[in-house]
C-alpha cells in the first residue's frame, strides 16, 4: 500500500507551496499524519487502534519519530498481538491535546532516554491484544458462536466448524462499541510472527524521494517566515536594536523582541528574515557571565574534584580507607567537554494564535512538553491550544526541550491570525544549545601487594542537567542521573564491576551555560572515565584489560556476557592484524548492556584510523534487529564524532564554534566497520538508541594507548598529538 | 521574471539579487525536499544536480544559474523512485531521520554517473555530507548496491524499465532488511 496519507482539514499544510506563488504543487503530506478525529468512516477500536472499512489499519504512536525507528517497532508490537496484516499498517500521531482531554490514554509521548520501545511496550501490545479480542468478539456475536472458536491470521476472522469468515474492516464499526476486555495475554517472544524480524521501516520510501516533510519544510496560506538572535552569552539581555534600515527591506514585516534577551524579523521568506536579522544592528548587555571562559569553567570543577561536600551515589564498604592504606596508589584525572547536539535539521517550530485558539506544528521529542510550554507561552488555557508533531530531523535529547516552540507562539502571538514558521539558523542553532554536560573525574585506586585494587574512589565534579531542567528532581544535593552507568544496581545503569571498597561521588559544579540530555547523556562521560581507568590499573598492573575485567565482573553476568561476545567475536585471544590494536569497553545504561571493541592504528606521524568496530548489545528482545543494528552504527557515528572533534568552548561568555566548519562531525570517510552482535537474554526490554555511544569513545582511546602508550584523558582527540 | 529550469520544466521566480539557489527553490518553487543544513556548502544537504554535476545550492546564488542549466533535485532524480540509488536506499533501508537523505541520495547519484563503479576510496572522497544520525556504512553499501544493480541491467540480466520501482535487491555484503507484504509507494 502507499503510505501517503490524506491530509488532516485541521491543519492545511501544503507540501510546499509558493510564497510569492509561481507553483503550487500537489497536496501531499506523507507518513504520518497527526490524528484527525473528523475522519469519516474510521473505527476507533481502543486508543492504539482503529481498523477502516478497507481493513487498512492505523496504529497510534504516541512517542516522535526522529529516525530511530521507533515507529516501526511500536507498530510491529501492536502489529504482533492484533494478528492483522502487515501490509495493512499504517500509522498515525495522537495529538498532545486529545490525550489531555481524554485523560492520557496514550501515556507519556516523551521520546527520550531510550524510552520508545522499553518503555511503552507493555501497554502498546494490550493495546494491540485488546483490539484483537474485540474483534474477534464483534464476529462471534455476529455469527453467534463463542469467541474461542474463532480464529484469526492477518486480519481475517474465521469460524472453522461453520466455515465463515469475515475480515477485521467489516466488524470493526461493532467492534468499537464492545467494552474492552480487562483479562488480556500477551504473546510470549518465541511466538512473534512480525516482532523480532528485520521488517522494513514504514517511513523509508518518502525520505528517499524529497516528500517526507519536516517542520522545517511546512507552508501555510499567508504563512510569515521568523528569523531569531538570541543574546549570545546566556543571561545576557537586548540593550538596544537599531531597526530602522531592516525595516525598508523588501519583504520585512516587523522586528520584534521576545522577552528581553532575543530579537527577531518576521519577513515574507525565511532567506530575507534572516539575511535582515544578520544586517541588524543589535548591541547587549552581556550580563553577569560575560567573562566566563571554559578556562574558568575548568577551575571551577578542578575545585570540585578535591571538595569535601559531595552527593554520593554508590558507596560500599570504606574506599576512602582502603586507599589510604594501600600499598599503592594509582590516580589520573579525566575531563569531558561542552558539546552540540547539532541535529541535522535546525530547531524550528510554526505557530498560529488568535484570543481563541492556538496551533502549533512543531517537530519534538516530547509532544506534552510542547503543548504545555505552547500552552504558556500562549496565555490561554490548555484545552484552547494543540501541537501537531512533526517528523524530526533528528533529536538526539535536543528537541525534548520546547524553547524554540515558546519563541514560536510568543512571535505568533504578537501577530494575532498569522501563521508563522521560526526557522533557527545554523549559527542560532550552535549559539543557544542544550550541551553535553561538562565534568571532570578523578580515579583514584588503591592496590594491596599483588596489585589487586582494595578501594575505588571515582569523584566527579561538574554540571548536571537536573539542577538546570528539572530542578524539583535533585534531593539532597544528588542530580541521580549524574550517576549513570554507576548505580548499585537497578535496570537503568548499574556498574558492572565489584570492587571490596568503592566511592563514586559528585561535586556539582553548574557553570552558566546550560547542559542538556545529549544521547547517551551521563553514560557517555561516565563510561569514558571509568573504562579507560580500568585498562589504566590493567597496564600498571601488567593484566590484560579482559582478564582484568573479567576478574571484577564476576559476579555481574549480562555485563560480562556481551563483553565476552564481542572478545570472542574479535578472537582477543589471537594477536590483531599487524600494526592493528585493540581497546575494549563495557557499559550498561538505558536498560541495555553494551561492550565494544575498537581495531585501531596510528601512523608514526599520529593518523590514527579506526578499522573495525565489533558491538554487542543485550537489549533483552529484540524487536527489529535491523533497526537495532542502524541505531548501534549510529551511536559510533554519533559517539566517535563526539570522541575525536567535538568541543563546544567558551570565551567571553559565549559558545566559540558557530557551523561545521569549527563543529565538525564524522564523515563517512572517518566511518569504521561496525559488526553488531545482538543478544536477546530476555527477561526484560532495554533501549538500543543510546548505551553502545558510551562504549563508542572508551574502546578507541584504549586501542589508541594499546597502539601509542599514550593515555587520553580529556576530549576531544583533535586536540592531542598521536605522534610517537 | 527570472527563469531557471527545474526537473524539466522552466519556472519563474522572483527573489533579491543574493538569494541562494536553495532559497529559490524552497521558498519560491515550493521543492522543499533539498534541505537546509549549514548555509556554509559543508552538510551537503542542500545538493542537487546542475547540468549533472552535483551543486551545493545554499552557497549558489540562484541569478548565477542560467536558465539553459537544468537543474535536478530530488523531487526530479526520477518520476518514481526507480533511480538505482533511490532503490537501493530502499532496499537497505538506508534513511534515518531522513533529513540529510536527499542531498546524500543526490550526491550518490552524481557519483555513480560520472564514476560507473567507484571504490571504497572514490566514495570516501566524495561523499562527504554529514550525517548525524549514522547512515554511512549503509550510504556505502547502498552505493555498492546500485552499481551492481546498474550492471545488471546493463548486461541484461534484470530488466530495468523506468516503471520498475521495486527496490533493488539487497547485496549478499550489506545487512538484510525484509520487504514483507508492501507494496512500494
Amino acid at each position: 500500500m502507499s503510505a501517503v496519507m490524506k491530509i488532516s482539514r485541521r491543519q492545511f499544510i501544503k507540501g510546499g507551496a509558493a510564497v510569492t506563488g509561481s507553483l503550487v504543487v500537489g497536496f501531499h503530506v506523507p507518513f504520518l499524519k497527526n490524528a484527525d478525529a473528523q475522519d469519516a468512516a474510521t473505527a476507533e477500536i481502543n486508543a492504539w487502534v482503529v481498523v477502516q472499512p478497507n481493513d487498512t489499519v492505523v496504529v497510534r504512536i504516541a512517542r516522535s519519530e526522529m529516525g530511530q525507528g521507533t515507529l516501526t517497532g511500536l507498530c510491529q508490537l501492536v502489529a504482533e498481538e492484533l494478528e492483522c496484516d502487515w501490509a495493512k499498517v499504517t500509522a498515525e500521531y495522537p495529538t498532545p491535546g486529545q490525550s489531555l482531554a481524554r485523560k492520557r490514554p496514550w501515556g507519556s509521548f516523551g521520546t527520550g532516554g531510550s524510552q520508545g520501545i522499553r518503555g511503552s511496550q507493555d501497554y502498546v501490545r494490550k493495546g494491540g491484544a485488546a483490539a484483537r479480542m474485540m474483534l474477534i468478539q464483534a464476529a462471534a456475536d455476529e455469527w453467534k458462536v463463542p469467541a474461542a472458536e474463532c480464529s484469526v491470521d492477518k486480519g481475517v476472522i474465521t469460524h472453522a466448524q461453520s466455515k465463515r469468515s469475515t475480515t477485521y474492516g467489516k466488524v470493526a464499526a461493532i467492534a468499537a462499541k464492545l467494552t474492552p476486555p480487562t483479562d488480556i495475554k500477551l504473546k510470549d517472544a518465541k511466538d512473534w510472527k512480525l516482532a523480532g524480524r528485520r521488517l522494513a521501516r514504514l517511513d523509508t520510501i518518502e525520505k528517499t524521494n524529497g516528500r517526507q516533510i519536516y517542520g522545517m519544510d511546512l507552508t501555510m496560506p499567508g504563512m510569515l517566515n521568523a528569523a531569531v538572535k538570541d543574546c549570545p552569552v546566556f543571561g545576557g539581555k537586548v540593550k538596544s536594536v537599531d531597526d530602522s534600515a531592516v525595516l525598508k527591506r523588501p519583504g520585512v514585516k516587523k522586528v520584534l523582541r521576545l522577552g528581553d534577551s532575543a530579537v527577531v524579523v518576521v519577513a515574507d521568506t525565511w532567506w530575507r528574515a534572516k539575511t535582515a536579522l544578520d544586517a541588524l544592528k543589535i548591541e547587549w548587555d552581556e550580563g553577569p557571565n560575560a567573562k566566563a571562559s571554559s578556562a574558568s569553567f575548568a577551575e571551577i570543577l578542578k575545585a570540585g574534584l578535591e571538595a569535601k561536600e559531595a552527593a554520593i551515589g554508590t558507596k560500599q564498604g570504606d574506599a576512602a580507607g582502603a586507599i589510604a592504606s594501600a600499598a599503592r596508589k594509582i590516580e589520573a584525572v579525566y575531563s569531558y567537554p561542552h558539546q552540540n547536539h547539532a541535529c541535522m535539521e535546525t530547531m524550528n517550530a510554526t505557530a498560529k494564535w488568535t484570543p481563541e485558539k492556538c496551533e502549533v506544528w512543531a517537530p519534538t521529542q516530547n509532544g506534552e512538553a510542547a503543548h504545555a510550554a505552547a500552552a504558556e507561552a500562549a496565555g490561554l488555557p490548555p484545552a484552547k491550544v494543540e501541537v501537531y508533531k512533526i517528523h524530526l530531523g533528528g533529536g538526539f535529547g535536543r528537541r525534548g526541550q520546547s524553547d524554540y516552540v515558546r519563541q514560536a507562539v510568543a512571535i505568533a502571538k504578537q501577530m494575532p491570525g498569522t501563521p508563522i514558521k521560526l526557522i533557527w539558523s545554523r549559527e542560532e542553532d550552535m549559539a543557544r544549545g542544550a550541551y553535553h554536560p561538562i565534568t571532570q573525574c578523578k580515579m583514584t585506586a588503591g592496590l594491596d601487594e599483588k596489585g589487586e585494587i582494595t578501594g575505588l574512589h571515582m569523584r566527579i565534579s561538574g554540571q548536571s542537567i537536573l539542577a538546570g531542567l528539572r530542578p524539583e528532581a535533585i534531593r539532597d544535593g544528588k542530580d541521580p542521573v549524574v550517576f549513570q552507568g554507576l548505580n548499585e544496581s537497578g535496570p537503568e545503569a548499574a556498574i558492572g564491576y565489584t570492587f571490596p571498597n568503592l566511592l563514586i561521588d559528585h561535586a556539582m559544579r553548574n557553570p552558566h551555560v546550560p547542559p542538556g540530555f545529549w544521547r547517551g547523556v551521563n553514560l557517555n562521560q561516565n563510561a569514558v572515565y571509568l573504562e579507560s581507568f580500568i585498562d589504566e590499573i590493567a597496564a600498571a598492573t601488567k593484566q590484560d584489560p579482559l582478564a582484568l575485567r573479567r576478574k571484577l565482573m564476576a559476579k555481574h553476568p549480562k555485563h560480562l556476557a556481551v563483553l565476552e561476545a564481542v572478545a570472542k567475536h574479535v578472537e582477543w585471544d589471537k594477536p590483531a592484524p599487524k600494526g592493528v590494536f585493540r581497546g575494549l569497553a563495557q557499559t550498561m545504561g538505558f536498560g541495555s548492556y553494551v561492550a565494544a571493541c575498537a581495531e585501531v592504528s596510528v601512523s608514526k606521524d599520529g593518523v590514527m584510523k579506526i578499522h573495525r568496530i565489533v558491538a554487542a548489545t543485550d537489549c533483552g528482545h529484540a524487536v527489529n534487529p535491523q533497526q537495532i543494528e542502524a541505531q548501534v552504527e549510529g551511536s559510533f557515528v554519533y559517539g566517535l564524532g563526539a570522541a575525536l572533534y567535538q568541543e563546544c568552548t567558551v570565551k567571553n561568555g559565549r559558545i566559540e564554534q558557530s557551523n561545521f566548519h569549527d563543529y565538525p562531525s564524522l564523515t563517512l570517510a572517518d566511518m569504521p566497520k561496525v559488526e553488531t552482535l545482538i543478544l536477546t537474554s530476555g527477561g526484560f526490554w532495554g533501549g538500543v538508541g543510546e548505551p553502545t555511544i558510551g562504549v563508542a569513545a572508551p574502546a578507541v582511546l584504549n586501542a589508541i594507548f594499546a597502539a601509542t602508550g599514550k593515555r587520553i584523558r580529556d576530549l576531544p582527540l583533535k586536540n592531542h598529538s598521536l605522534k610517537t | 521574471m527570472a527563469k531557471l529550469n527545474v526537473n524539466g520544466k522552466v519556472l519563474d521566480y522572483q527573489a533579491d539579487a543574493d538569494t541562494p539557489l536553495l532559497w529559490v527553490l524552497r521558498e519560491q518553487l515550493g521543492l522543499t525536499g533539498t534541505k537546509y543544513g549549514c548555509g556554509i556548502a559543508l552538510c551537503g544537504a542542500c545538493t542537487v544536480h546542475i547540468d549533472g554535476v552535483p551543486a551545493r545550492s545554499c552557497v549558489r546564488p540562484a541569478n548565477s544559474v542560467k536558465s539553459s542549466e537544468k537543474i535536478i533535485t530530488i523531487e526530479g532524480l526520477s518520476k518514481d523512485g526507480s533511480h538505482p540509488i533511490q532503490k537501493a536506499w530502499v532496499a537497505l533501508d538506508v534513511p534515518q531521520c531522513g533529513f540529510c537523505q536527499s542531498g546524500m541520495i543526490m550526491a550518490a547519484a552524481a557519483l555513480v554517473k560520472a564514476k560507473p563503479n567507484p571504490t571504497d576510496k572514490d566514495i570516501d572522497d566524495t561523499m562527504t555530507n554529514i550525517c548525524r544520525c549514522g547512515t554511512y556504512n549503509r550510504v556505502r553499501a547502498g552505493i555498492h548496491l546500485a552499481v551492481q544493480e546498474m550492471a545488471a541491467g546493463k548486461s541484461g540480466k534484470s530488466g530495468k524499465g523506468a516503471k520498475d520501482t521495486k527496490p533493488a535487491k539487497k547485496a549478499a555484503t550489506a545487512n538484510s532488511v525484509e520487504h514483507i507484504g508492501r507494496g512500494e509507494a
